[in-house]
């Protein structure tokens, strides 16, 4: 397409995921996660990747992608894991201890953090998950080094016998530049660890593999201080020095248009901190500005603890505001430039939020539970993660909470013990199969009075309608954990079936166990093929 | 020589369409591109918008700072009043006149548009009753993309190539269309740039 150039045009998630592919990974393991899809989509329609076998099937969710990857590395072959920081979350049982029993084949992590919470309920910083697992944290500030710095990562994991984390942020997983493509290595052979025990980690060989991840810390610091992106550029100007980590580079060097920064700069892509150009800045400058994505991570790791004879300033002391996304302009403001931060939006603009699609059967789901009227549902709808937690905002504003993958039912459970009645919970199809299932045991065990609706597009909507784990499933699933078929219900959420809805829900409700309804229609985003295919299915589940 | 570019428009409008064919061209003459865009749940039917940057230089930020963009290219009018405060001065303002109507408090047409013409540069077309007319509402991107390319650091030419390019997938018929909107779209602009 480009014969003038050698460069490909790449998402910086599309670059990462080429990288991977390139750096020999015989598998990719992921849960959707906005801004981390891309990556594994970019490996799923890869010719490349299907001529080479690559493994690139959705995971239920991420902690069982992350385990998936830890067996290929296990088999001794390169594995990637992907998903958004509030994934990470769901992972951080087996990420912990990988990172104490080490790896086989190169691992890597890669966790797209949302600064700023364009598409999450929070601005977490996944580099604190990096040190609390003592392992190496890369963070790429531009497209082209997602490319780089990715195959770097597997070479590196490898070397230490450790899993590597990338850590991403939103504006450089979705934005756009030319990358220029490396060589492809092959795929390890299958080739076991030499040290068996080291995944057995019972706690006789779990204190062995946790001394000798921290004997190797200054082995993994060495790497880092050595790293070629670590960068130390010099600055005539020493009444600051600059750390400038990730994508905040960018946001730094636009600021000069091209031109040298005046101040010394580090710019810092590999953890754990490079003590000796740290050192160097503290020598020369008369004060150290900060620049980072997401929480004050080195700013807090540099600064004096009691405040006094303070030098470093960032976000903790208010010279970059301490929430959102970095951007050029917060940035210019920091280095003393005379911005004006201009919000002078002309006062007819209105506000467009996001809203459900035009036929969407959430949207009918919603009519019904509201018909129920206010002694039913004030207060008492626990929502969840999904396209359908836009049920919180009007028209609707039928949903009362929105906190982690799964805990509608569990809330609502935990309200119904405390005598709330009716207690209802609204999850996703693809919600329930990734962390709704278990709670659901929970209830059913001690038969709950709680009014479970599955609003079931057969579709991971909010990312862009990827396959479900819970389509065709969801009956014998719930009818395998114990609910009882009486009070396991199927609906279709159109409106000419309002006043049948109504009435099935409010008969559930009535019901003092756990009853279960399963509100099923296709995603509207979904092709027409999958749409006809997904009807037949549902209606041979019924017959 | 650097282009800051805004597009705006609602989740699934094809802003990125638009940001394809400045890309693909830009990569074609060995330019840098950075391009950012918004996915996630803005998507659905909310406000979203697109930073293209096009230099023979090295770029640095992909997001464009605040009063440094040389263009708005908007597919509905309210949107593309949204990110005035990234306007440069003498900066131009492009929209088609169509609104795109998905909120209870949608302000009055006349405002909006009474708010665009005070703006010295400013297109404000019917790009879409232009694309109707040539056959292929669709096309509206294509309208809107000809009539600022005299604006762009792009060749006719490469654009029409990269046009090309991208619906090459999709058939002849569809690539002539595309063409023949982003012609016309280059006819109407006249009067608005001289």
């Amino acid at each position: 397409m480009n014969s003038n150039s050698t460069k490909k045009l790449l998402l910086g998630n599309e670059a990462l995921a080429q990288a991977a592919i390139d750096a020999g990974i015989s598998g990719v393991y992921a849960y959707p996660g906005t801004p981390s899809t891309e990556i594994t989509e970019y490996i799923q329609r890869s010719k490349t990747a299907k001529e080479l076998k690559i493994h690139s099937q959705w995971s239920v969710n991420e902690k069982t992608a992350m385990e998936a990857a830890l067996g290929m590395s296990y088999a001794g072959k390169r594995a990637l894991t992907v998903m958004k920081h509030v994934g990470l979350n769901v992972a951080a049982d087996v990420f912990m201890n990988m990172s104490v029993a080490g790896i086989n084949g190169g691992l890597v992590v890669v966790v797209a953090d949302d600064p700023s919470m364009h598409s999450s309920q929070n601005e977490q910083d996944s580099r604190y998950y990096g040190k609390f697992a003592m392992i190496p944290i890369l963070e790429p500030s531009n497209q082209q080094e997602c490319y780089t710095i990715t195959k770097y990562a597997f070479d590196l994991s490898e070397k230490l016998g450790l899993p590597v984390l990338i850590r991403l942020v939103t504006r450089l997983s979705h934005s756009r530049a030319g990358v220029t493509l490396g060589n492809r290595e092959p795929q390890n052979e299958i080739h076991l660890s030499k040290n068996p025990k080291q995944f057995q980690l019972i706690p006789m060989h779990a204190r062995g593999r946790y001394k000798h991840l921290v004997d190797i810390q200054t082995d993994i610091l060495e790497t880092s201080e050595n790293s070629y992106f670590n960068e130390f550029k010099k600055g005539p100007n020493t009444s600051i020095g600059i750390i400038a980590s990730g994508i905040a580079y960018n946001y730094l060097m636009e600021n000069f248009e091209g031109e040298k920064c005046p101040y010394p700069v580090l710019k810092v892509s590999q953890y754990p901190l490079p003590k000796k150009p740290i050192k160097q800045l503290f020598d020369t400058c008369k004060k150290i500005l900060v620049l980072e994505d997401g929480y004050p991570f080195i700013e807090e790791a540099i600064s004096d603890f009691l405040g006094e004879n303070r030098n470093v300033i960032g976000r903790l002391s208010g010279d970059i505001p301490r929430v959102g996304e970095l951007n050029p302009d917060n940035i210019a403001n920091a280095l003393g430039f005379d911005v004006v931060i201009n919000d002078n939006i002309p006062k007819v603009v209105s506000g467009r939020p996001p809203e459900l699609c035009v036929g969407c059967g959430h949207r009918d789901l919603f009519d019904a539970v509201n018909a129920l009227g206010k002694e039913m549902t004030s207060q008492q709808v626990f929502g969840d993660i999904g396209c359908y937690a836009l049920g919180v905002l009007s028209p609707y504003e039928s949903i009362n909470t929105l906190i982690d993958m799964g805990a509608s039912i569990t809330m609502a459970k935990g309200a119904a013990d405390a005598g709330i009645h009716p207690s209802i919970a609204i999850i996703g199809d693809s919600t329930f199969t990734h962390s709704g299932m278990t709670g659901l045991l929970d209830a059913v065990i001690e038969n709950t009075p709680i009014t479970v609706i599955i609003s079931d597009n057969s579709a991971i909507a909010m990312t862009g309608a990827q396959d479900s784990s819970a389509s065709g499933r969801l009956i014998d699933i719930c009818k395998g954990i114990g609910v009882v078929e009486t009070h396991l219900k199927v609906i279709t959420p159109l409106h000419k079936n309002l006043q049948e809805n109504i009435d099935l829900i409010r008969d559930e409700i009535n019901y003092k166990g756990v009853s279960v309804i399963i509100s099923q229609r296709p995603c509207v985003q979904l092709p027409k093929e999958k749409k006809d295919k997904l009807n037949e299915l549902k209606k041979a589940t019924i017959n | 020589m650097k282009t800051n570019i805004i597009l705006a428009g609602v989740g699934g409008q094809g802003i990125l369409t638009i940001a394809a064919v400045l890309d693909t061209a830009a990569l074609d003459n060995d330019l840098n591109i950075k391009q950012s865009e918004v996915h996630g749940m803005s998507q659905r039917g909310g406000a979203v918008q697109s930073h293209v940057r096009i230099s023979d230089k090295e770029i640095f930020s992909d997001l464009i700072p605040q009063g440094k963009a040389d263009l708005i290219i908007s597919v509905e009018p309210m949107e593309l009043l949204r990110y005035l405060p990234f306007l440069k001065e003498d900066g131009f303002l492009v929209t088609d006149s169509n609104p795109f109507v998905n909120i209870t408090n949608y302000p009055e047409l006349e405002d909006l548009y009474k708010e665009i013409k005070s703006h010295k540069n400013n297109i404000l077309i019917d790009a879409k009753q232009i694309a109707k007319d040539l056959g292929n509402s669709k096309a509206t991107n294509m309208v809107l993309l000809g009539a600022v390319s005299s604006l762009l650091p792009l060749s006719d030419e490469s654009l029409q190539k990269a046009i090309k390019t991208l619906f090459e997938r999709k058939g002849e018929k569809i690539v002539a269309k595309n063409l023949e909107a982003y012609e016309k779209g280059k006819e109407v602009a006249v009067e608005f740039i001289l």
